[in-house]
């Protein structure tokens, strides 16, 4: 049996341009949080490919005041700091629109037929809601909430710490809402806005592999059959990559 | 109404790892074959190419691989007193769906299990008396020898060019492999994986203890390689994307590209895909099947009569193709009897993990599926259990299989969930943390079952799965046990690196379907010498349906704390074998009850 040597050669091909790449360096236009870099052993100061050209801006599913909530939520979870980019500059409400208006949000992967009951938490969801009619409907409960507890204000009006005070009663079930389950909704922006940092920048978050350079992951397309001995427990320069950057 | 088709010999229900052994060992026989796969087609080039291959989102986490439950699913409870609900989404497993089935998008790690789990019923009553056994659980030995089955695990070792490190070649016990494994004829076929550091520290430490530490089997090709069948692998990259993705470089053992080309040989065998097999039809005796019904692409609905149907559509699939089509007795609880659905198992785990200051480098992006150190020390009955009091063990490990971020984010119990506290602990810990897991083996017992949902339906009206399940004490009691030895290992890494914390990985006390634990379930048609407490024979033929084969890990009576595929690949090598060379000239039962 033969099967052709295409992926073979391929694989040297990628591993030339690992060793040249590493060679070179890394680095190029850092968001806040470069010290992770250092950490991870650079040297060079070669620019980096160029990043992949940011997502249009603006919202294809969440209406002007959704999107604010999501903005308002996702900086309590991914805040801007020193340590690594914020979930908002690094497009992870941008990243949530777009998986609320595609397939995920539109309920992919998701048995939906009734009848519909809580169950035990060993039993998990159970809503008759698709991710994208949960999050319409729980952030206008919340918003009610946040009004109704402090003066009139919405989620996105509140200090950053109140926001994170809400969730966080939310999550561990101190607080509730009119009629979802509040912990459940704040697991799930959670889990997508965790998504979003972490995904290929080709989701529109994660922009310029930040989140992946805050960490010191690489990316795509490793090649590590002779590093892992190499760097054994030894700091190794980093190149990052993304898909687009492979596409091009 | 169905569309009747000409008749053929062999009809076979999946495409995955059961499915393509099955096709590529019988094409020789030159007979009709149809394969009815429910999902896609599948090749290396270009399904798995690099660079799409690496998206963990879409594929690891929107697991674009596996099974949609939108159109087919379970439902699940812990115990008969409630009602089961559907299993809206995936979670605890992860059954494979396309050309390859979960065969594409496993780890690799390709063990065989123990001569004592082939016979585990009588070495317990034999070594610690029939008290030890608790009266609510079925345990059951093989039908087959580990003996019977070494050739047929070396054959699947071979065709897979698993990596690793002899332990015992014809009872010659070798330095560095598995001293507790059966005696095998040879070693593996290719030597073990490159070693991570975090493979090394538990090494040492875990030896430091006294325990017999090898490089875990993996089906991912240290080197390339040619199998006996001539199919050539490529050398793994460790690139770290390898459970739940598929694999760029053939170096991943798959069957959509190590046999099913092969079963193409057979000019008489053809695959039909997106063919989704809704029952097996019987005669009115319920004795014989007449052939398959399926959809096609279309939704249009098919008869394909066949003088022979194998079920190769996953453990849990093949019990509910059984229990639609009527195919043996159902289980009923209550009064323990029938066979269809009983001994449903599954695994139980744990660990601990290991948090070191930043000048220790795991770098857990570099990996494979199969990449790790293991112990077999505290498996099955390698130690002894009359002190403790349960049956069973785990084996454990340290893998290196991916440190892809959305997953992979170690942090102290105590992190707060998010905030910049989070973010500095995810950052921190990435790269200086390292887990060691159990796998733990998991007993059948009478309350433990699969039949059908009375209530809910899937996308073709056909009743759901119902899986009725929960952890019982004595996997509770040994799943602990061995999480404090998973701990000592860790405390045992303080001299080798410098150790901030070593944190125990509780084992669940109940059984939840959300978070994912392994694609390892088994039973719900074991095989066995009695037709009151088998629903197949040695020889995986259905006791009350000869003309109906049924491969895969819902044959084995209880599970192991290893990963099944090893067994599952050489049982169906046996059957394959079996059919063969003798079904085949006498169709009729090959046992008699
Ligand atoms: C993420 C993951 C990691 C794993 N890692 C390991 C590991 O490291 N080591 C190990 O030993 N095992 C591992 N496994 C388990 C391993 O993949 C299975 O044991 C093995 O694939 C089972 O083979 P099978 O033939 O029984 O089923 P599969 O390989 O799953 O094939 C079943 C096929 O049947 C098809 N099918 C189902 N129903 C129908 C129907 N009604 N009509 C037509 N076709 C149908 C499915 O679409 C599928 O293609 C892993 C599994 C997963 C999901």
């Amino acid at each position: 049996m033969s099967r052709d040597s295409a992926s073979a050669g391929r694989g040297v091909d990628r591993r030339h341009f690992v060793a040249a790449a590493g060679a070179a360096g890394f680095a190029g236009a850092l968001p806040a949080g470069a010290p992770a870099l250092a950490q991870h052993g650079g040297h060079g100061a070669a620019p980096a490919r160029a990043a992949a050209s940011p997502p249009p801006a603006g919202y294809v599913f969440f209406m002007p005041p959704e999107a604010r909530f999501v903005e308002a939520a996702v900086d309590v979870f991914i805040p801007h700091d020193d340590v690594g980019p914020g979930g908002v500059e690094a497009g992870v409400p941008a990243f949530i629109d777009r998986q609320l208006a595609g397939a995920f949000g539109r309920g992919a992967g998701l048995y939906l037929q009734g009848p519909f009951a809580d169950g035990a938490p060993t039993q998990g969801y159970q809503l008759p809601l698709t991710p994208a009619e949960f999050y319409r409907a729980a952030i206008r409960e919340i918003d009610e909430l946040c009004r109704r507890e402090h003066d009139g204000k919405r989620f996105d009006e509140l200090p950053a710490a109140t926001r994170d005070a809400v969730l966080l009663a939310l999550r561990e079930g101190r607080a509730a809402l009119a009629t979802l389950p509040g912990a459940t909704f704040v697991a799930l922006l959670l889990q997508n806005a965790i998504e979003g940092y972490f995904a290929d920048p080709i989701y529109g978050g994660n922009r310029d592999m930040g989140a992946w350079r805050m960490i010191g992951f690489p990316g795509v397309g490793g090649m590590y059959a002779t590093a892992i001995e190499e760097h054994r427990n030894a700091p190794m320069a980093v190149e990052f990559r993304s898909i687009a950057d492979m596409q091009r | 109404m169905a569309t009747r088709l000409r008749p053929v010999d062999i009809v076979i229900v999946g495409m995955g790892w059961t499915g393509a052994i099955l096709a590529k060992e019988l094409a020789e026989t030159g007979l009709k074959i149809v394969a009815l796969e429910r999902g896609g087609p599948r090749q290396t080039d270009p399904d798995f190419q690099e660079p799409h291959k690496d998206d963990e989102l879409r594929y690891a986490i929107r697991t674009e691989l596996m099974q949609d439950v939108q159109r087919e699913t379970l439902t699940f409870r812990n115990g008969a007193g409630e009602t089961a609900l559907p299993m809206r989404r995936l979670g605890s497993f992860l059954p494979g769906e396309g050309v390859g089935g979960a065969g594409v998008h496993w780890n690799g790690v390709t063990w065989r299990w123990l001569p004592w789990d082939h016979q585990a019923r009588t070495r317990t009553v034999e070594r610690y008396g029939r008290r030890i056994i608790p009266p609510e659980m079925n345990l059951q030995d093989w039908p087959v020898s580990y003996a019977e089955l070494e050739p047929y695990y070396d054959k699947f070792e071979y065709m897979c060019g698993v990596s690793g490190k002899a332990g015992n070649i014809a009872g010659h016990l070798q330095p560095g492999g598995n001293p507790f494994e059966g005696a095998r004829r040879r070693d593996y076929p290719n030597p073990p994986l490159p070693q991570s550091h975090a493979g090394a520290l538990f090494d040492a430490a875990s030896r430091a203890l006294g325990y017999h530490p090898f490089p875990a089997p993996a089906a991912n090709a240290s080197r390339a390689y040619v199998n006996p069948d001539g199919v050539q692998l490529g050398a793994c990259h460790l690139c770290g994307f390898c459970e739940r993705f598929g694999c760029e470089a053939d170096a991943k053992a798959s069957p959509h590209f190590l046999l099913l080309p092969l079963a193409r040989r057979n000019r008489d065998f053809e695959l039909r895909t997106h063919a989704r097999v809704l029952k097996v039809d019987l005669d009115a005796a319920r004795r014989r099947a007449t052939g398959v019904t399926y959809l096609d692409v279309r939704g249009r609905a098919f008869e394909q009569p066949a003088e022979l149907v194998i079920l190769a559509a996953y453990a849990l699939n093949n019990v509910h193709l059984m229990l639609l089509s009527g195919i043996g007795r159902p289980y009923d609880p209550r009064t323990r009897t029938g066979v269809v659905g009983r001994n449903y198992a599954y695994q139980i785990g744990g660990g601990a993990t290991v948090f070191f200051d930043e000048n220790t480098w795991i770098h857990p992006y570099m990996g494979a599926g199969g990449l790790g150190v293991a112990i077999d020390d505290l498996s099955a009955d390698n130690f002894d259990h009359g002190r403790f009091g349960f049956i069973g063990g785990a084996s454990v490990s340290c893998m290196s299989s991916s440190g892809r971020p959305i997953q992979a984010r170690p942090v102290p119990n105590g992190t707060p969930s998010w905030g910049s506290a989070w973010k500095a602990a995810v950052k921190r810990h990435y790269n200086h943390t390292l887990g060691i897991g159990l796998q733990g083996s998991v007993n059948a017992y009478d309350r433990n079952y699969l039949d059908l949902d009375p209530t809910y339906r899937d996308a073709f009206g056909r009743p759901l799965l119902r899986m009725t399940f929960d952890f019982h004490d004595n996997e509770k009691r040994m799943a602990n046990h061995i999480a404090d030895e998973c701990v000592r290992i860790g405390e045992a890494m303080r001299g080798l690196g410098n150790v901030l914390q070593v944190q125990r990985g509780a084992p669940p006390a109940r059984y939840s379907i959300v978070p994912y634990q392994s694609t390892h379930n088994t039973g719900g048609a074991v095989m066995g010498t009695n037709p009151q407490t088998s629903a197949v024979n040695r020889y995986l033929q259905s006791w009350d349906v000869p003309n109906v084969f049924v491969t895969g890990a819902c044959a084995f009576p209880q599970n192991a704390g290893r990963n099944p595929t090893g067994p599952v690949g050489a049982l169906a090598y046996w059957a394959a074998e079996a059919i063969k060379t003798r079904y085949l000239r006498r169709p009729g039962p090959l046992v008699r009850a």
